[in-house]
């Protein structure tokens, strides 16, 4: 399924990234999966929280560069080969991945992998098609 | 036909022939009160000026030396004062904080003079009694505050003596007293504008309809950057302690660069290393001489201002010339690597590029033994991409905009918005953290 992720700009600067950690306490937003793209000056921090609209709000409110990205949550069967599996159909395809990140959430034995892909609409397509959507809670 | 204000319609719309008579009286009366000083009379006299019949035209005035800030700083304390002391009635000093202060003493009919050019300067540029006028300028040693104030209370205006800084009061000051005019840096009518969404004030719970700004150089850039979000107009001034305050020169309604008040100032370019002078439109240090201070008198005073005279008319009719926009000055143009570069052009660049912020800071370093500069900007929130190749494509279109100006190619880095320093006051936009002891 598509998801919204929420991207940050982050100075380069000591406990930018706590700033961020620390306001999303403040407003008791969850995070359930991130990453870091970092270079030599600065970096974009890349989340998917449960409450994305409050989220988003918050960090602008708070003086953050931020925008919301979608992307899409992906069901990989969490035991040896469910990711080639699923990298095997987005090949097949043309799915083209930009990056991907795990998250925290888990649908009985499968884990949610988020990715970005060049094309949503056609990732979204595919997914369904092969079953990989499923749901989430966020 | 457009309609013109004048405060002092005949003497601004004086043919030139009569100007320069009125200039070369009044250069005259300069030169006299000048040899009652201590620093003019070490100067002149063995040069054989030893009152005003020495001067018979205003190309004369080529016989007497420059004056410069450190003759000021030589002249501290009472060596350039022309009166009494018991004649003069205020005081403006630079800070000195980087050596001996220089002072400039008024009397009263020097503060009154001051006072009218500000307002007439003001009617020129459309104000009148019925506005709101709140001044954000610092006031006290600094003339930017107290210069403003008295010629907006002769004009008539409603005047605020807000001060600068403290964003919210301002705001406050502007919502509930319903402020026309402001004068304030370019720096912080920027700097205001970005704080408006931060405090529950809207664009339209103000009545602002102008806004004064002066005390550092700005492009052209800027004023039309301020005027586009703020949907005011915006008028440049010019002036500098030395000679008197703000009102030296000021932009009519055409806003298309100021006036030079000749009846007060006899202006001069001069190229500033051969120290020859340049004809209009050549670019070169602004050299000027007071008319009609009596504390004071400063001759041939070198501003280290950058600009030419204008050689065409302004469609207003005013006589007095208008000087370009000041490109710099001669002490803040950097050398990188042998090359000359102005602040003025980096700030030209950045501010044609919608992806880059209003702040940024510019640092020259050492670098092993060669120059590097680096231009810090500023992301903007609309244009943030969540992808990183985007984010090193317009940094390289930054880079390669100002290779293309500045002939360097200079490090380029992105900043959040917010994180270079704040735009209270005047701004320090250039470090340059190279040894000055070479």
């Amino acid at each position: 399924m598509i998801i919204k992720q929420i991207s940050i700009f982050l100075e380069n600067v000591a406990g930018r990234l706590a700033e961020v950690t620390k306001l999303l306490a403040k407003h008791e937003i969850n995070i359930r999966a991130m990453t870091i793209a970092d270079t030599a000056d600065f970096g974009i921090l890349r989340i998917v929280v449960d409450q994305p609209e409050k989220a988003l709000k918050a960090l602008r409110d708070g003086g953050f560069t931020a925008k919301t990205t979608e992307v899409l949550a992906v069901e990989v069967e969490d035991k040896p080969g469910g990711l080639a599996r699923v990298m095997e159909i987005f090949q097949q395809t043309h799915v083209n991945i930009e990056y991907l990140y795990v998250s925290l959430e888990k649908n009985k034995d499968k884990a949610v992998v988020i990715f970005k892909v060049e094309d949503l609409k056609l990732g979204q397509k595919i997914v369904e098609e092969h079953g990989l959507g499923g749901t989430v809670s966020f | 036909m457009k309609h013109y204000q004048f405060r002092e319609k005949e003497l601004e719309l004086m043919p030139r022939s009569e100007l320069e008579a009125l200039q070369l009286a009044r250069l005259k009366t300069t030169l006299a009160r000048a040899l009652k000083t201590d620093f003019y009379r070490q100067r002149l006299l063995p040069l054989g000026i030893d009152s005003p019949e020495a001067i018979h035209s205003l190309a004369d005035l080529q016989r007497i030396p420059f004056t410069t800030k450190e003759d000021l700083r030589i002249a501290f304390l009472y060596g350039l004062l022309a009166v009494p002391l018991d004649e003069t009635v205020r005081l403006h000093a630079s800070s000195g904080t980087t050596g001996t202060p220089t002072v400039i003493y008024h009397t009263k009919h020097d503060i009154a003079a001051w006072t009218d050019l500000v307002a007439r300067s003001l009617t020129a540029a459309g104000c009148t009694k019925r506005d709101v006028f709140q001044n954000m300028m610092t006031y006290g040693l600094f003339t930017g505050g107290l210069g403003l104030h008295y010629g907006a209370e002769e004009l008539g205006m409603l005047v605020i003596p807000a001060g600068p800084g403290n964003t919210i009061r301002q705001f406050k000051l502007m919502k509930d007293f319903k402020t026309t005019v402001v004068h304030a840096t370019p720096s912080y009518m920027l700097h205001l504008y970005d704080k408006l969404g931060e405090v529950d004030v809207h664009r339209s719970d103000l009545h602002l309809r102008k806004a004064i700004v002066g005390g550092e150089p700005h492009s052209e850039d800027i004023r039309q950057k301020i005027e586009a979000l703020w949907g005011i107009e915006v008028y440049n001034c010019y002036g500098l302690s030395e000679m008197n305050g703000p009102g030296v020169a000021f932009e009519c309604s055409e806003r298309s660069s100021p006036h030079l008040w000749e009846d007060s100032y006899i202006i001069e370019i001069i190229d500033p290393h051969t120290l020859e002078p340049l004809p209009p439109g050549e670019t070169g240090e602004l050299v000027l001489t007071t008319l009609r201070r009596e504390a004071t008198p400063l001759l041939r005073y070198r501003t280290r201002d950058l600009t030419s005279i204008l050689p065409d008319p302004c469609p207003c009719g005013r006589t007095h010339r208008r000087i370009s926009r000041i490109k710099g000055r001669t002490d803040d143009m950097l050398i990188i690597n042998g090359v000359n570069v102005f602040p003025s052009q980096i700030e030209e660049v950045l501010m044609r590029m919608k992806e880059v912020g209003n702040n940024y800071q510019i640092v020259v370093e050492k670098s092993g033994s060669l120059d590097k500069l680096t231009v810090k900007t500023e992301v903007t929130p609309e244009l943030f991409s969540d992808d990183a190749r985007d984010l090193n494509a317009i940094r390289d279109k930054i880079r390669e905009n100002l290779k293309a100006s500045i002939s360097i190619s200079p490090v380029v880095e992105l900043h959040e918005p917010g994180i270079l320093p704040a735009w209270e006051g005047k701004a320090k936009r250039v470090i340059d953290i190279r040894e000055k002891s070479v």
